[in-house]
């Protein structure tokens, strides 16, 4: 890649991926991290010489490019990932956000963050342990996150004598797990990411594998149609009404849509209240636009003046969601001081809107390594997983969180700690 | 799908930080810009320009001022902020040296002294949030920053206990006295920034161009020869070509040499650059491993 592409000004119209790392502990991930900074060229070398001194410090035998991502002082005495990293890298096509997140069963919260804005995400597998009750667990995680694409990587190809027969094992295993869960889309990938095999470039250990390398894969997996155009939801986020002598009467409706596209026209209803009108203008700062889609931020003006505030969602009359006080949704619950229990009263953000809800049933706790339903089950702890029954103080105007990603999810927070406590999913709204 | 969906990356990144600054405004009661007149303050505020229009910036902006600028930047801070029509608050390292609410370090560099200064007018304006122009791809700590960043009421940051960040759904919740940290940028690159300024047209500090300096060369970088770097020993002054990649404390921050003398030279040379900005510029965060890590744990940005 030579560098005068990044620079030209085109490089400013180049696509985001964001996308998350799984694996178990030494699966590679920070390996195969380090190596695709490396390959990009995405490496600095002060980072480099940083590394490669904190490695011979520490008696390494070779350069640690997990010390890369393993950024606090307590990761780097423990040698593990604790949080969640964020990275960054661009090719020429597309523009890269990396949410690093550790493998380990107690760090499901991190996992869960990672992927709630992943379009796809990355699962380490060490091809000599083949899969194990990690690797399920991170494949139901991506499914439950909805995260659009999957891709599982086999790594250290190299132990194993780049075998063909090996790699199909696991392929074959994963494809046939990750059909249960409903993965939308799923790419296997036989790498070492050690070596650079199948990163950057096509292995040529591997003449056998006939797909793309890693990194061509992540710079053309087709993630425009993920987003959902069809149903227009525009959560208003403020109310912006300049307090001026030169711009008088201007009221506008500040937000970032979530789905669908919005012209100025368009007939479109206000929840809750149900009260109709017409787009007027749409503005943003560079002047007003013909359409609005996901993830534009704009201010959208209405032809009527209607009482509208913060929280309140603008969409199309033969198509809104639910105005909805009953919650049905799967939850992971966040919080190590306290577990969620039936009867636990908590706030509630979705979208822009803030409500107080109180937990009424808990259906069953999860268990993500084995997907066996516990019904006896009281309450959730820290990384628990579960599906629960809550009634909210105000309507939220949800839609299935299979459906919309945006007007899907909620988190709960502890009024008094203010803690965020759980990452929900709204599985039906009544 | 018609190419008209198309959003390019640079357009998503604006799209994320607005929606992140009116998220800001509408949750707390009384957010503040940190504005340094560097780059990504720039960058930020224009973001905030482009948030509430054509209503004004709803927050004030504040400077930390260590005493050690450069004269460049003063004058561009006081422009802009009086283009916008804004109200600046300064906290201010000499007053409160002034005062002892601080005292000068031993190797005479303000950045770790600023840390109670920013605190004490936090505290003084009961601010709750302040917007920083700090990117995850600066430094190892910042790369596990949240973008709502919770403080304690000591101004402290725990890492290994921040909340949760899903989906676009912020918690800004806080007792008082407790505050938020707000990085609008975190998901922006030093390229980014640049294409963006590019982008948008801005105009930065005569001194992010190259120009030519009375510079001395020390621990391997450039610093300037002005009243608070003097030559010591055998180093001797030359003239160079240089150009500053960040604004900070002039009496730490370091030039690098440069011919870039327009946004494009710049983009070409930062595409092409392989030290990061902090590395190539910051005596500051060279002194151990963790450096950063410590400052911000106390409060720093
Ligand atoms: N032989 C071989 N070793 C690898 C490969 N990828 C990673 N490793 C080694 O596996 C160990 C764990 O890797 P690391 O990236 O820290 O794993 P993480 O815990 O998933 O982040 C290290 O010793 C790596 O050098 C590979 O493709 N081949
Ligand atoms: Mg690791």
């Amino acid at each position: 890649m030579s560098t005068p592409t990044l620079a030209a000004p085109e490089q400013r119209a180049m696509d985001l991926l964001r996308f998350a790392t799984a694996g178990s502990v030494d699966d590679g991930k920070s390996t195969l991290i380090g190596r695709l900074l490396y390959d990009t060229k995405s490496l600095f070398t002060d980072q480099l010489a940083a590394v490669e001194a904190v490695s011979a410090a520490r008696g390494d035998e070779y350069t640690n490019l997990a010390l890369l991502t393993d950024g606090l002082r307590a990761e780097r005495e423990q040698g593990i990932t604790i949080d969640v990293a964020y990275r960054y890298f661009a090719t020429p096509r597309r523009k890269f956000i990396i949410a690093d997140t550790p493998g380990h069963i107690q760090y499901t919260r991190n996992m869960v963050t990672g992927a709630s804005t992943a379009d796809l995400a990355l699962i380490l597998v060490d091809a000599r342990k083949g899969l194990v009750e990690q690797s399920r667990r991170h494949a139901f995680l991506c499914s439950l996150l909805r995260v659009p694409h999957l891709v599982l990587c086999v790594n250290k190809m190299d132990l194993v004598d780049w075998s063909q027969e090996v790699f199909e094992r696991i392929a074959d295993e994963f494809t046939a797990f990750a059909a249960k869960l409903e993965a939308p889309d799923l790419t296997v990938v036989p790498i070492s990411a050690l070596k650079g095999d199948n990163i950057a470039t096509r292995s040529e250990n591997m003449p056998w594998y006939e797909g793309p390398s890693l990194l061509h894969h992540l710079e053309h997996v087709h993630i425009a149609s993920d987003r959902n155009l069809v149903d227009v939801r525009f959560p208003v986020q403020y109310v912006i009404r300049p307090q001026s002598t030169t711009v008088t009467d201007y009221r506008g409706y500040a937000g970032q849509v979530a789905s669908g596209v919005l012209k100025p026209g368009d007939e479109v209803m206000v929840l809750p209240s149900g009260l109709t009108s017409r787009i007027a203008a749409i503005d943003t700062a560079d002047g007003p636009v013909a359409e609005a889609f996901p993830p534009m931020s704009v201010t959208v003006r209405l032809e009527d003046e209607i009482d509208i505030s913060r929280g309140d969602l603008i969409c199309r009359p033969n198509n809104a969601p639910a105005v909805a006080q009953d919650i049905e949704a799967m939850i992971c619950w966040m919080d190590e001081s306290r577990p969620l229990r039936v009867g636990g009263k908590y706030a509630l953000k979705h979208t822009t809107r803030s409500v107080r809800t109180v937990v009424r049933d808990l259906h069953y706790r999860l268990d993500v390594n084995s997907l066996h339903r516990d019904e006896e089950a009281v309450e959730l702890k820290l990384n628990e997983i579960g599906r629960l029954r809550l009634r909210t103080t105000a309507p939220l105007l949800a839609d299935e969180y299979r459906r919309n990603r945006t007007t899907g999810g909620f988190i709960l927070i502890d009024e008094s700690s203010n803690r965020t406590v759980a990452a929900g999913m709204i599985v039906e709204a009544s | 799908m018609p190419p008209a969906y198309r959003v390019s990356h640079l357009a998503a990144l604006e799209a994320e930080s607005i929606f992140v600054m009116r998220e800001v405004v509408a949750e707390l009661e009384r957010p503040v810009l940190l504005f340094s007149g560097g780059k990504d303050s720039i960058v930020m505020l224009r973001l905030a320009e482009k948030a509430f229009a054509p209503a004004r910036i709803p927050f004030p902006v504040m400077h930390v001022d260590t005493g050690h600028n450069f004269p460049e930047v003063l004058q561009y801070r006081d422009r802009r902020v009086a283009e916008l029509g804004l109200q600046l608050v300064v906290a201010s390292v000499p007053e409160a040296l002034e005062s002892g609410l601080v005292v000068e370090s031993g190797d005479g560099t303000r950045n770790r002294i600023q840390t109670p200064v920013l605190l004490d007018a936090v505290e003084k304006y009961r601010f709750d949030a302040l917007f920083g122009g700090a990117r995850r791809d600066e430094e190892k700590a910042r790369a596990k920053e949240r973008v709502f960043s919770f403080r304690d009421e000591f101004g402290q940051w725990d890492p290994k206990n921040q909340r949760p960040e899903l989906w676009g759904l912020y918690n800004g919740r806080h007792h008082a006295g407790e505050s938020i940290r707000v990085f609008p940028l975190s998901n922006w690159t030093e390229l980014d920034v640049w294409h963006y300024i590019a982008q948008e047209g801005l105009d930065l500090p005569s001194i992010y161009y190259a120009h030519e300096r009375q510079v001395i060369s020390r621990d391997g970088m450039l610093y300037a020869v002005n009243q608070f770097i003097q030559p010591r020993g055998t180093e001797q002054p030359f003239t160079a070509k240089v150009r500053y990649r960040t604004v900070g404390d002039a009496s730490c921050t370091a030039a690098v040499e440069s011919s870039a003398d327009t946004v494009e030279k710049v983009i070409d040379e930062v595409a092409a650059t392989r030290i990061t900005e902090r590395g190539a510029t910051r005596g500051d965060d060279r002194v151990s491993e963790a450096a950063m890590e410590d400052r911000k744990r106390e409060g720093y940005f």
